[in-house]
Order: structure tokens, then sequence, then C-alpha cells
């Protein structure tokens, strides 16, 4: 369609057209989006603040003086900060984040394995997969929570809920994130087992200096998405009684009657997940650009 | 390097392979080779894409499982129940068509790394090793580098050094030269035409007629799950004796590579 326009067309208009159409951030381009993004916000806050319930929600919802009041706590008037209770998420977070990690990595390794000495684990560890991968989050939390207690065992029996809902967490989330493993080391070239058991490194070795590096890699980025989830399933534990920051809300909603507590916890939910979905981001884009730097050669 | 304990007499060939017979499913790709490769010998196997080189290479490595025969690596019966895969594999270097090195990790972690692992060096002793072969094969200043870095040649002659720092006592080609560019492909060949002045016993596959014919010492041509032919490499270029020798040499030469 160029082709047909007179040879003086100059180049700029072309370059200009072409920038339009692709979205690129010539100027005006940025002012273009920019003005669209407002307009979209503004619609969206006008019916908003327009709807006939909306003074009543805001009052329920979004009422400063109980955020306030719900992210600080009032323990003798019969509800706890919400603030303080995100404490206790990071916490099972951090706790659950580490055993996933590794959990899930020998259960991958084990499922990778070929000997016939480890045909028995391979066996039990697809079973555990298929089955913590297939039953919903929320029934292993109750499972572990309500079941165990009622074991009556010495100290296995005896724990906190905030510890059988991490211990269901790690359950569920090893399953998922053993599968991403096992993605991670069948996308590392063949050509690398031969070439590292070709110099006399044992199975074990390869595994450990050759493969895993490389496949852990490659699978930064989903796993990272994987905690991000993590990270709001925490809230899931304040099903058990766990004082949480969803539970510490939902005490707050159960005693003032107002649920602005409960935007507390969502946007402490979210200053938490989106520097790290931000990450995940960052690193998916520098691994594409990494791509195409080594492509290039 | 680890001497076996195992009484050999000085006479035995590097490599004896006999009556070898590798199928994957029901395609018979090797169909009973005897081969014999004396100590400082160079031999370079030659046939058509599919012959089954690379299966040969990897049967003697021991990456491939062989369904018959027998392998002798200096006297020694490899292909024996009970044998240490990772024990023969450290005498025993190879280097393949590509994706030969480790991209995550330098130049000198590549080579340090067996050295280290396998043969238990300390990290001074492996780096000194590696030095000394990077230093040889003019590739000193890309010792801390990544793979990615270096020339598709560049990367080839690593991945030689990495097995060399192994010690081994043999060495196994496998078109080494195929994936490079042509320009690349002298530099590599230099490597190994070194090597073999140096002694160093080989068993190359290639397709480089004209390096097999100044470097081996033999030429074997596989056909059909067999060496068809073998001999002195003048001789096997000029006077072939097996019809389907001389129809593979025909087809090189009208492609022009001889
Ligand atoms: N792992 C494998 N599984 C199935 N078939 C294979 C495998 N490796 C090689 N082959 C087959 O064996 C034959 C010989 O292959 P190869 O040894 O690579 O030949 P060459 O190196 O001479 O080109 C080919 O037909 C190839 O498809
Ligand atoms: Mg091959």
């Amino acid at each position: 369609m160029e082709a047909q326009g007179p040879p003086q067309l100059a180049l700029p208009d072309l370059a200009a057209r072409r920038s339009r159409l692709l979205g690129d951030s010539s100027r005006r381009g940025v002012v273009l989006s920019t003005a669209s993004t407002v307009v979209v916000l503004a619609v969206l806050l006008a019916v908003f603040l327009l709807a006939p319930g909306s003074a009543q929600v805001r009052h329920t919802f979004l009422n400063p003086a109980d955020m306030w009041k719900a992210f600080v706590g009032d323990p003798k008037a019969g509800y706890y900060s919400v603030g303080e209770a995100l404490w206790l998420n990071i916490r099972m977070f951090v706790v659950a984040e580490v055993l996933i990690l590794i959990v899930g990595l020998v259960v991958a390794v084990i499922r990778q394995s070929t000997g016939p000495v480890l045909l028995p684990l391979r066996v039990v560890t697809t079973i555990y997969v298929d089955v913590a991968r297939g039953v919903p989050l929320i029934l292993i939390i109750f499972a572990l929570g309500y079941g165990l207690p009622a074991l009556q065992l010495t100290v296995i029996s005896d724990q906190s809920a905030a510890v059988y809902g991490v211990a269901a967490l790690v359950l569920s989330y090893s399953a998922y994130v053993s599968e991403v493993y096992r993605a991670g080391i069948s996308g590392v070239h063949r050509s690398q087992v031969a070439a590292a058991r070709s110099l006399g490194l044992s199975q074990s070795s390869s595994m450990r200096y050759v493969i895993l590096p490389q496949a852990i890699r490659n699978i930064i980025p989903p796993l990272l998405n994987d905690f991000i989830s993590l990270q709001k399933d925490t809230a899931l534990v304040g099903l058990l009684g766990s004082i949480e920051a969803n539970k510490a809300a939902e005490l707050f909603s159960d005693t003032v009657f107002n649920y602005s507590s409960y935007v507390v916890a969502a946007i402490l939910f979210l200053i938490l997940t989106i520097p790290l979905a931000r990450f995940t981001d960052h690193l998916i884009r520098r691994d594409q650009a990494r791509r195409l730097a080594g492509a290039g050669q | 390097m680890t001497e076996h304990k195992t009484d050999r007499t000085s006479s035995a060939d590097a490599l004896r392979i006999q009556g070898l017979r590798k199928s994957f499913g029901a395609q018979e790709v090797l169909g009973g080779i005897d081969l014999s490769v004396a100590q400082h010998e160079v031999i370079c196997l030659i046939g058509a894409s599919g012959s089954g080189k690379s299966t040969l290479l990897r049967c003697v490595n021991l990456l491939e499982r062989i369904d018959a025969g027998s392998v002798w690596l200096d006297g020694q019966l490899i292909t024996a129940r009970g044998v240490d895969e990772n024990l023969v594999r450290r005498h025993v270097g190879i280097v393949f068509q590509s994706f030969n090195l480790f991209p995550h990790m330098t130049v000198e972690r590549n080579v340090t790394l067996a050295p280290m692992k396998v043969l238990g060096l300390s990290r001074e002793e492996a780096a000194a090793r590696a030095a000394e072969l990077l230093g040889r094969f003019g590739l000193a200043e890309k010792r801390a580098d990544y793979p990615d870095r270096l020339s598709g040649g560049q990367q080839q002659r690593v991945a030689i050094v990495r097995a060399l720092a192994m010690r081994p006592r043999l060495m196994l080609l496998d078109e080494v030269t195929s994936a490079l560019d042509p320009e690349l492909v002298a530099d590599v060949l230099d490597v190994i035409r070194e090597l073999a002045m140096r002694g160093m016993t080989m068993l190359i596959a290639t397709h480089e007629m004209g390096f097999a014919r100044e470097v081996a010492s033999r030429v074997c041509f596989l056909a059909d799950g067999q060496i068809a032919e073998q001999a002195p490499p003048a001789q096997l270029f000029s006077e072939p004796s097996d019809e389907r020798t001389r129809r593979f040499l025909r087809r090189i030469t009208d492609a022009g590579r001889l």
C-alpha cells in the first residue's frame, strides 16, 4: 500500500504512520494512551459514584475511619489489627515457600529418575502429584486442620492452626511446583546429559551441576507466578481460626458491622503481590532480550 | 590418572570391537562391527548419513547399551556386566557435533568441572590443567567467557580441550566440524591434527574426506551396519574395492567435497 504513494512521499511520513500503527513510544503515542486511560478511569469512577447505592457502598466498604480502625486494631473491642495479622501471612508464606521449593524438587527428581530401584518411589510420587493437584486446596486445609488434631497423636495433633495451614499449602503447592521443575528439567537439551555423562560425571552429579542449574534458570518466572498465588492463598488458613489478615478483617466486620476491613486486607495483599508480579515480568523481559541477543550471534 | 589394577600387556590394542550389534526397535543400525585400533592410531569413520557412525562412537563410550558383542579398552572388557561406566568414561573422551558445552558455565568451569568432580583434583590443580590446555590451543583469553560469546569453532575447540583435561587414552570425535561455518572448520581441524601428531589414539567420524586422507592411519567405510571396507587412506580413496565405497565416494566427489 505504501508502494502506491508517490515516490517523493518522504520517509518521515512513513515512519510516523508506522509508529502510530505499532503504538510505539512516539510522543503522540504517549499522549494518546495517557488520555485514553484517563477517560476510561473517569467513566468507571463516574459509574461507581452515580450508582444508586454508591453512598451506601462507600460507607460500608471504603469508610476511611473504619479502614484506619481495622488497620490498627483494638483487641479490647474484640478485633485485631489487620496490618499486624498480615505478618502471620508473611511468615506462613516464607516458610511454605522454602519447603515447597525443596519438596517440589525432590518429587521432580524422583519422577525424572530411571533406575529400577526408585520405581516404588516413582509410583508414590506420581499418585501424590495427581491427588494433590486434583483436590481443592481448601479441602486439604480442612483435612489437615481438623483431621490431624482429631487423631490425638503426640506432637502431630498438638500444633497450631497456622502449622496445619502451612502443611496444607506445602502439600498442595509442592505438587504443582514439582511439575514446573519437571518441565524445566525436560526442557534442557538432551545432549547436555550426554555431554555430562560422557565426561564421567555420575547421574546425580550431572543433575546437580549441569541439568538443574539450567532447568532452574528457565523456570524462575513460572515459579514466581506460583508464589504470587501462594501469597494470597495464605488467607485460606484463616478458615482454621488463625488470625491472619483475612481473619482479622472478618473479626472486625463481625464486631463493627463494617466491611472496610476487607478492603484494607485486599490492599495489603496487593502491596505484597504487585512487587513480585512486576519482578516476574522484569525477569521474563530480560530473558527474552537475552534470547534475542543470543539468537543474533 | 588412575591406573587399572588389572595387568595389561603393552601389546594390547587401544580399542578392540568384536561382533558389536545395536538396534533401535526393529531397525538394526550396527549388525556386527569388528574393529581394532592400535595405540596411537587415528581411524576415520566415513559413511552416508544414518549409516551408524554416531551410534558406534556412542557405544564405545557406553552412552548406548549394546545388544551383542564386546568392546575392550586397553585390553579390558568394558561391555561386561558390572563394569562402572563412569570409570570407563574417564578414559574415553568424546566430542559431539554440537551442544557440547555447558552454557551456564564459563569456559574454565566447563573444563575444570569433570577433573574436579570426577578425578578429585583441587580447584587449583584443575585450573592449572585447564590453563595449560587452553593456552596450547589458543583459547587462553577466552577462559572467563561464557560459551555463547564464542564462535562455533572456538566452542568446538573448548569441547575438545574439556575432553583432554581428563587425560583420556582414547578420543572419539563425532563430526565435530559438520555444524560449523566453512571458515571456522580449519582451526578445529588444526587442533585434531596436533593431537594426532602428539600420538593421541582417535576414532573420528567425519565428512571431511581431505582431512581423513591426511591424518588417518586407516579409513573405515560404514555401510549396511558393517564396516564394508577398511584400508589406509591412500588405498581406500584411490582404489576402493567395495562397490558401495565407490558409489559413496563418487557421490562425495560430485558434491565437490573431495
Ligand atoms: N536414540 C535413537 N533412537 C532411535 N533411532 C536412532 C537413535 N539414534 C540413532 N538412531 C537411528 O540410527 C541410525 C544411525 O544413526 P547415526 O548413528 O546417527 O548415523 P550417522 O552418525 O552415521 O549419521 C539412523 O537411522 C538413526 O535414525
Ligand atoms: Mg552422526
